[in-house]
């Protein structure tokens, strides 16, 4: 029996440019089971509107990503505590003229307090997804989700509604007191799907040279492990061992993005830690890794890609500082970096008063008169506190 | 010692797995929750077996801060160890992150999704462990039961983060301006994360009556499930449903 050192077996298992063939992807294909259903007059399916674009999945299928005519299911940690996530997502879309709608007709998924608390079921939580579902289908327009959560949890409920005959009838019979149907949309989408997706067309109208900029990214647990066969995967990047979005989104704007050793942990958010133990999510974040970052790419600024993810990173910064920790990394989302890239003003789009952690010399390195375009905020606060003006609209934001 | 406190520090100790600690709990109250847990419809996408390769343990952010393990949470499950099932149901399933790292299971399993089904049979049954790990957490489960959004802009105040810092006396300050500082028309709001219509507040509150939700929020926290009973019966009534109460 001839010797083949280990090293060369994990090295030709990890080779880039893995690939899986849908044919032998390990999982079911969702779709199959989701159209049989709507055949049978069990579910209405809501079609991805064209034009769409393509992009691979774990296990090489096709996920389709709506370009526009998007319904967007808001965030509730997003919009609550750091909003100039959502501000700069909807600025990406009227910069590049797509069609949206900004729902009020939409609450939460509920799934932070879910997962945190349990004070709720299966079908409650299959109710409350279905209950956007029908109102992004009522309008027209297809739901891009904002928070990794909602997104993971989502497809969690598909996952229950298209195997429990009797899931399907409770909720079925909910959505007829409310007078609305069952409807499950043809993809989940997330919108750092699509702003992957997209992110050619960002880098067109890209405006601040970023390649001075090195990177590290945090991949949201919810996003890629939840259900993890219809998160985005790219031979290009990481070989397909691990998800492209965030990562190939900040390459197409030519930002150098960093690899460091404990990129697949999650950020300590913990969701009922984050609110009512924060030791356990502080410590976390520092230690695994903010800490890591700093010590393995100092990098200028990290990127992730949702709602807890940025607040439980960057806010843990600022006790971490005080005990002394190598912390010091600004935090952001890939839909804040791509507006900035853009041309979004850094306080009344990116809202980046509402992070904590310094991100003057990220500015400085961009060649960015941060000083200038806070004077130019503040200046446009007075008029709201003058009554000059009620509030701030998208034309003063690029004024 | 509230049990709060007794709790925290209770977290600072091994985690006790002898099935002395709750020896006076008969088996047969035991062996009924393990049954609730079992046969909920999700029980069976969750749980296959375990190869006790510890993967879900490597994976696991809560494994390195407390004396938590997924598997030892799987392997309970799987062997059907009724006295250790209700021990972790305790003790342990509290600690976990929710975070999903451990889907990453050879075997298939959630130990995540395990312990999410785990924690509803606790509240569901009011399990004493359940009441106090949510301890502290009603506003929150009033903010997202009343609103349908999880955390408001009027929720950043230095007394509730003190530890997020200066930054945050300043969002307080100057909140409501900031508010109106931010372009989106959904977002001009400070006690609700975005502007939802009445409609959709209605349809979210009909969803939690006919799903039994309040009576669990009723068998952790009476006082707050008394509360949320008179803020959505009144908007309910308003909108024409008297027939709806959560009695």
């Amino acid at each position: 029996m001839s010797y083949v050192p280990v090293e060369e077996i994990i090295k030709s298992q990890k080779t880039p440019g893995f690939k899986t063939t849908p044919e032998e992807a390990p999982t079911e294909d969702f779709h199959d089971i989701l159209f049989q259903l709507e055949k049978e007059g069990e579910l209405i399916v809501q079609r991805v509107p064209e034009p769409y674009l393509e992009v691979p999945t774990k296990y090489g299928r096709k996920k389709k990503i709506p370009l526009q005519k998007t319904w967007h299911h808001k965030s509730c940690g997003q919009c609550g505590h750091i909003p100039g996530y959502s501000t700069s997502i909807f600025w990406i879309n009227r910069k590049l003229g797509f069609d949206y709608i900004d729902p009020r007709d939409q609450t939460s998924c509920t799934a932070w307090n879910y997962y945190a608390s349990a004070t709720s079921n299966a079908p409650a939580q299959a109710a409350v997804a279905i209950r956007n579902f029908s109102s992004a289908y009522e309008t027209g327009y297809f739901p891009i989700i904002h928070c990794g959560t909602s997104f993971g949890h989502y497809k969690e409920v598909r996952h229950e509604l298209l195997h429990h005959h009797e899931l399907r009838r409770q909720v079925r019979d909910i959505m007829e007191r409310l007078g609305k149907k069952l409807v499950l949309p043809e993809e989940i989408v997330h919108y750092s799907e699509w702003v992957y997706a997209i992110r050619d067309r960002i880098a067109e109208h890209q405006v601040i040279d970023m390649s001075n900029i090195t990177a590290t990214v945090h991949p949201a647990c919810h996003y890629h492990k939840l259900v993890e066969e219809d998160a985005v995967y790219d031979p290009e990047i990481y070989g397909a061992q691990r998800t492209a979005i965030v990562t190939g989104t900040l390459k197409a704007l030519g930002i150098n993005v960093k690899d460091y050793s404990t990129w697949f942990d999650c950020c300590g958010f913990g969701f009922r830690h984050i609110l009512v133990s924060r030791d356990f999510s502080r410590s976390f974040a520092v230690q695994r890794k903010i800490e890591v970052m700093k010590e393995e790419v100092n990098p200028d600024v990290t990127v992730t890609h949702d709602t807890g993810c940025v607040t439980t990173l960057d806010q843990s910064q600022f006790a971490a500082r005080a005990h002394g920790r190598k912390v010091g990394i600004p935090v952001m989302s890939d839909s804040q970096i791509a507006a900035l890239a853009m041309g979004a003003h850094p306080y009344k789009v990116l809202q980046l008063h509402w992070h904590n952690t310094d991100n003057k010399p990220f500015f400085e390195k961009l060649g960015i008169d941060w000083k200038k375009k806070w004077q130019e905020f503040e200046e446009a606060v007075e008029k709201i506190k003058s009554g000059e003006k009620e509030y701030l609209t998208w034309e003063d934001a690029d004024a | 010692m509230s049990s709060a406190v007794e709790s925290q520090v209770l977290n600072a100790f091994p985690l006790d797995l002898s099935q002395d600690r709750y020896a006076e709990v008969p088996y047969e109250e035991k062996a009924r929750l393990f049954e609730e847990v079992k046969t909920d419809i999700r029980y069976h996408d969750v749980l296959y077996g375990c190869y006790e390769c510890g993967i879900c343990v490597a994976a696991c952010p809560s494994a390195r801060f407390y004396d938590f393990s997924p598997r030892v949470i799987a392997q309970a499950c799987a062997r059907e160890d009724v006295e250790l099932v209700y021990t972790l149901m305790n003790d342990s399933i509290w600690d976990c992150s929710q975070c999903f790292s451990c889907d990453r299971c050879p075997r298939g399993n959630s130990p995540g999704g395990l312990i999410t089904i785990l924690r509803e049979v606790a509240v569901r049954n009011g399990l004493q462990s359940a009441r106090d790990a949510l301890e502290g957490y009603g506003r929150i489960i009033y903010k997202i039961m009343s609103t349908g959004t999880q955390v408001s802009p009027d929720m950043l105040q230095p007394d509730a983060f003190p530890d997020w810092g200066t930054h945050v006396h300043e969002i307080a300050e100057n909140l409501e301006v900031w508010r109106r500082a931010l372009p989106p028309e959904t977002l001009h709001t400070t006690d609700i994360g975005w502007d939802v219509d009445e409609k959709t507040m209605i349809e979210l509150y009909l969803i939690w009556h006919m799903t039994g939700v309040m009576d669990m929020i009723k068998e952790v926290d009476e006082g707050l499930f008394m509360i949320l009973q008179d803020v959505m019966e009144e908007r309910l009534e308003d909108a024409g449903y008297d027939d709806v109460t959560f009695d």
